[in-house]
């Protein structure tokens, strides 16, 4: 059953994507979705019998790769991390799906839209399920591919194109040191089965083998090559520039993939290696550092886009940073409860964005939108819901609140606890971006929803977005979306609402070691997080700092909306870098990008051209015929022509009697003779 | 008939030839039956081949199929066979054929018997040189095949063939040359010219391995090719006509590395072991130095050609760790590199018989009116970059995890590799496939026809199955790997122990 799970989904794949244009969009669709809710039915169930009751399974399904004593299978396994993935991916990908139906309506090729959609899913499924590392690593390069190809979806625009070719590149990068890390994992341990690995973990703890020249600790390198991998995938700062770029894809691409599923793959593979991470207290406080420095980072970036998407993009980054920063600590059923509990409320907001988007006749700048709240009113109740549950908002003494509030403030919580230099640092700096956060929300959503509609003055479009209509649009034509696209909507919002009060208890509180059955690492001196008595003030800080990014977005959108555009107008050096986001790109492509490819040019004319050939094949033939010349020159006749023929005859003749051959021939002739 | 089995695939294409030859008629009907004998006898010869396979026995080391007489006399005889390294080869080689026929079909219209006899005699001399057991009959496969290839660049080759066959001549004239000598030594030092005989009790002085190994490696090293030796291989792939460089880049590249496994690792052990550190940084320089020129590349052919150089850097890094997975992934990466280098080649053919240009420029969103094309080569890039899942992913992994335990360095380098297939492979895609039909030439540009289709699929198909179940090569492969590093092994003991090293001499004779 649970290996239904994961290929219904490929079948769905196989189906729309080979059949597509036999069977029509709408039969692709259908077929696709159908399954993909076939496929998040079974996988509740599977949450219910692995999680709950402790039924955890590894279904072999046949061998893949044997060598010599290397050994890796295709294996289907479920235990209550998997579950949780399970339940997140299927949950997520199949109201997506259902999304899609409305949102890709006007689309031509909806077949190989669905058909990359289903393919990912079951590239993450595969990632979720693995046993072993490689399977792992099979799921996290299907999850690059189909990632690639929906990113690429609308081909025509350059700016897609060139997002694509970005986010697989710069994934590999960060797949450059997970491959070394498989490879050290291999070398060290033998196999490449989870259980063996972490099983055998203990034993290596303090050891060093010789990596580079250099002997350094063996499970801290291993975790660090590791964790590169994580980087990439899950848009760490560095590696991180791919992220915002993608939202080039479809909304519900960015929703499915580049917020609530495949970016938190690193999350998910830090926690299934919690036992080596456990180990590795340095590669521990690497993790914490880079989560707090993302989160930092990407919110304050996020505080003055003005693309819808590039701050809910932003916001994964950052968000992604808060759930490294709680496995940095330990706290890793506190940083699968934030995965958790932020793909129901992140895919909420891209979708919601989504939303406005398509009642903005695919308009994506905020600066042209304001006071959509009496159009559309459904779609600002969602993205309310999901700015309450991202900021989370709650009553800290009562403890209720949204999604947010109990697993973001459990990180908080969990990295003060921690106690640590790099502990300290991860609190100072997740709490400045838990304000940040709050701001870059509601401003997100006071300039889309409230303040003066902006829309009808803009009158040149400034040709970001090509499916846009060029021109500007009355407020009177913005209208809800369709059905298919508000339905998964308030689901979503469900979740977001009340996965966070609901499944506190089983992730992070008191059921937490029973629920987690050995899955994650739960260590002694810090539980999973979250529930220590903290001093007053810490527990309140979250609370203040959204209070107050509220205030000020507030103050600066509703009450003034005439600064902020006065103040974007000033520039000053501090908003340019954070409009130009620290100004990272600019740097690879002057320190990376170009060099590279000038390089590449320079090999291929200089290195090739000039050294090797000048000097090989076409400089012998250039000295031939200089030669030729002089010969010429001297003698009249082609003497070299007969000196090279009478060399090749000297030279064949010898050959022929060293090897013997002459006696063989004279039989040959003489039985030839005879024959005659 | 499995007694006979490997004459009889070696020799097949030869029939085809003899019926090629008498077969008279105006051009058109010459032309017609030429195609159709050729392709006919490919598929039997591809038959034959996957009979043999079904009848391997994976159990054993020992040669299989072996069939021997006296040839040329003094102990030089024809001796064939295959054990689980070079069989696999012998089913690629016939595996390509029909594919090169099939794709030769429309474009090429000059001189079209002599074309399919030339392609009959390659099969022939190539089967042969994985099927040899004599040095000397290897020799002569060995460079005979030069002869055909020179001509089907030479004659149906593109503007500049001429300047290309000559470098391509020139190149593996050099390297056939020493190893020519190198034969003659072993011969005069042993006695005897039997490769199974040499493998199991020549040992040959290490000084003289050395040279030995060098004059080996100067024939082998050019034909991989590796750097710096590699600058013929782009220009014989960008003049070759679309199923000369499917053969080239599938079939005779293949030859070096296998001429290193049946050679270098078992006869000339300490040699191997000394030089090993020496290809490891030729395989480094080859994998980063033709990546990034790859990725400057404005010619299709071009960049695919400097893209296999990069692969075959993995091949000898792999080869030459020494280690089980290592050799297993440089035989598994040659093998997955012949189908689907000769894919990505087929690829090209097709959009090059349509427009007749190779430029990545004078293309762009061909993806909206070939759909099925870019999906099928999207197939292939990806395997080119080494996806999991994909054949390409098999032979680079296990080629870099056993490298790891020997050096770590080299696989860090090796492994930028990846990073920098997956941009130029993209690059390409995206300029070729992505962007907006815009340029007036592409608008009527029609998707795959029924007969590329045909072509393609089963490529398709086997780039796929064997990532997914890379078992069916493994499970040939295994034993006779494991066999080849016990060899090795205990030559280098015996290397090592000096009072042993003089008795070969006695001991190796026949």
């Amino acid at each position: 059953m649970y290996t239904a799970i994961v290929f219904l989904p490929l079948l769905g794949f196989l189906i729309a994507g080979l059949l597509g244009r036999i069977i029509g969009a709408r039969s692709s669709e259908i077929v696709t979705t159908g399954l993909l809710f076939v496929s998040a039915v079974l996988s509740c169930y599977a949450f219910y019998d692995v999680a709950i009751l402790g039924h955890a399974q590894i279904v072999r399904l046949a061998e893949w790769i044997v060598s010599g004593t290397f050994e890796a299978d295709w294996t289907i396994r479920v235990d209550a991390l998997t579950a949780v993935m399970l339940v997140v991916v299927t949950g997520v990908s199949s109201l997506v799906h259902l999304y899609s139906v409305g949102y890709m309506a006007e689309d031509p090729s909806r077949q190989r839209f669905f058909a990359f959609l289903s393919l990912f899913t079951f590239a993450m499924l595969m990632l979720v399920t693995a046993n072993n590392f490689l399977q792992l690593f099979f799921g996290w390069e299907g999850v690059g591919l189909s990632s690639y190809l929906l990113i690429g979806f609308w081909y025509t625009r350059p700016s897609a194109v060139a997002a694509a070719i970005k986010a697989f590149v710069v994934n590999r990068i960060g797949d450059f040191g997970f491959a070394l890390g498989i490879f050290g994992v291999f070398f060290i341990f033998h196999t490449l089965d989870f259980d063996n690995v972490f099983a055998a973990a203990p034993a290596m703890a303090g050891k060093t083998f010789l990596f580079a020249g250099h002997q350094v600790d063996i499970l801290t390198t291993l975790c660090l090559l590791l964790f590169v991998g994580a980087m990439g995938k899950s848009a760490q700062i560095g590696l991180h520039t791919w992220l915002p770029d993608a939202m080039e894809g479809p909304t519900p691409v960015s929703a499915l993939i580049h917020a609530a599923t495949m970016v938190t793959a690193g999350v998910f593979l830090v926690c299934r290696c919690s036992p080596m991470f456990e180990l590795a207290p340095n590669a521990l406080a690497f993790v914490t550092f880079i989560g707090a420095t993302t989160a930092f980072f990407a919110a304050s970036v996020g505080l003055f886009q003005n693309d819808i998407k590039r701050v809910i993009a932003y916001s994964t980054c950052s968000q992604l940073g808060y759930m490294f920063v709680a496995a940095g600590v330990s706290a890793y059923g506190g940083a699968m409860f934030h995965l958790f509990t932020h793909a129901f409320f992140k895919a909420l907001l891209f979708l919601s964005a989504g939303a406005v988007i398509v009642a903005m006749h695919h308009e994506q700048d905020m600066r042209k939108m304001g006071g959509l709240w009496k159009q559309i009113p459904f779609t600002g109740t969602m993205m309310l819901i999901g700015n309450l549950a991202l900021t989370g908002v709650g009553i800290p003494l009562l403890g209720i609140g949204a999604a947010g509030f109990y697993s973001k403030d459990a990180i908080i919580n969990a990295a003060y606890v921690a106690g640590t230099p790099v502990g300290t640092y991860a609190f100072t700096l997740v709490l400045i971006a838990a304000l940040m956060t709050s701001f870059y929300s509601w401003r997100q959503f006071l300039m889309t929803f409230f303040g003066p509609y902006r829309g009808a003055q803009a009158d040149a479009h400034d040709g970001h977005d090509d499916h846009g209509h060029g021109h500007a649009i009355a407020l009177s034509d913005v209208h809800e979306a369709p059905l298919t696209m508000l339905i998964p909507l308030a689901v979503l919002a469900v979740g977001a609402l009340f996965a966070g009060a609901l499944f506190d208890g089983i992730f992070i509180g008191d059921g937490a070691k029973t629920f987690w059955h050995g899955t994650v690492a739960v260590v002694a001196g810090h539980s999973a997080g979250g529930l220590e008595s903290v001093p007053m003030w810490v527990e309140f800080g979250p609370f203040v700092a959204t209070i107050l990014g509220f205030a000020i977005a507030f103050y600066y959108y509703v009450l003034h909306p005439e600064i902020p555009p006065q103040m974007a107008a000033r520039g000053g050096l501090l908003y340019e870098f954070l409009y130009n986001k620290w100004y990272f790109d600019e740097l690879y492509d002057f320190l990376f990008v170009q060099p590279t490819l000038k390089l590449g040019r320079f090999l291929w004319k200089f290195g090739d051209g000039k050294i090797i050939d000048g000097l090989g094949p076409d400089g012998i033939a250039a000295r031939v015929t200089d030669a030729t010349r002089e010969a010429v020159k001297l003698q009249s006749g082609y003497v070299y022509q007969y000196a090279f023929a009478m060399l090749l005859g000297v030279v064949t003749l010898a050959t022929w009697f060293m090897l013997g051959g002459s006696v063989t021939f004279m039989a040959w002739v003489a039985q030839l003779r005879m024959a005659l | 008939m499995m007694s006979h089995i490997l004459n009889i695939i070696t020799f097949f294409p030869l029939i085809g030839v003899a019926l090629i030859l008498i077969t008279r008629g105006n051009r058109e009907t010459t032309a017609r039956n030429a195609r159709a004998i050729a392709l006919i006898s490919t598929v039997v010869n591809l038959i034959l081949a996957i009979v043999m396979w079904a009848n391997f026995d994976n159990s054993t080391a020992d040669f299989q199929f072996v069939e021997r007489f006296d040839w040329l006399g003094y102990g030089i005889q024809y001796h064939v066979g295959v054990d689980g390294i070079s069989m696999l080869f012998i089913v690629l080689t016939a595996g390509l054929m029909p594919f090169c026929i099939l794709a030769s079909w429309e474009s090429i219209q000059d001189r079209v018997p002599e074309y399919m006899i030339a392609f009959l005699l390659l099969e022939t001399l190539m089967i042969g040189v994985f099927t040899a057991l004599d040095l000397v009959l290897f020799y002569v496969f060995f460079e005979g095949g030069l002869i055909p290839m020179f001509l089907i660049i030479g004659i149906w080759g593109g503007k500049r063939r001429v300047y290309a066959s000559f470098k391509f001549f020139l190149y593996t004239l050099l390297g056939s040359v020493l190893m020519l000598l190198a034969i003659l030594s072993m011969y005069f030092y042993t006695g005897t010219t039997d490769i199974e005989t040499l493998i199991r009790t020549a040992h040959f002085p290490v000084a003289m391995q050395t040279w030995l190994w060098l004059a080996f490696f100067a024939s082998f090293a050019v034909k991989m090719p590796m750097w710096p030796v590699h600058t013929w291989l782009p220009d014989a792939h960008v003049e070759a006509p679309t199923a000369g460089s499917v053969i080239l880049a599938g079939i005779l590249l293949k030859m070096g590395g296998y001429g290193f496994l049946r050679f270098s690792l078992p006869m000339f052990a300490s040699a191997t072991e000394y030089f090993a550190p020496f290809i490891f940084v030729m395989s480094v320089i080859a994998i980063i130095y033709t990546s990034l020129v790859a990725l400057a590349q404005e010619d299709m052919k071009k960049l695919i050609a400097y893209s296999s150089v990069a692969h075959m850097g993995f091949v000898t890094m792999g080869i030459f760790s020494l280690t089980h997975q290592g050799v297993e992934g440089g035989i598994f990466q040659m093998l997955s590199h012949g189908v689907v280098s000769g894919a990505l080649f087929l690829c090209v053919g097709v959009i090059y018989d349509r427009m007749h240009t190779r430029e990545i420029a004078a293309y762009g969103g061909l993806v909206a009116r070939m759909p099925i094309y870019a999906a099928c080569f999207l197939i292939f890039s990806l395997a080119n970059v080494g996806l999991p899942g994909t054949s390409g992913f098999i032979g680079e992994f296990l080629a870099m995890l056993g490298t790891f335990a020997v050096n770590t360095w080299v696989v860090i380098f090796a492994a930028t590799g990846v990073i920098l297939s997956a941009a130029y492979m993209l690059y390409l895609y995206g300029r070729v496939m992505f962007g907006a039909l815009v340029k007036p030439s592409l608008q009527a540009i029609q998707d795959l026809s029924l007969r590329e289709i045909a072509i393609l699929s089963p490529l398709v198909i086997a780039t796929i199955a064997l990532g997914v179940y890379p078992k069916v090569i493994l499970d040939v492969t295994s034993v006779s790997v494991e066999n080849l590093i016990a060899q090795h092994k205990t030559a280098l003991a015996i290397d090592r122990a000096p009072k042993l090293a003089s008795v070969s001499r006695t001991g190796a004779m026949p």
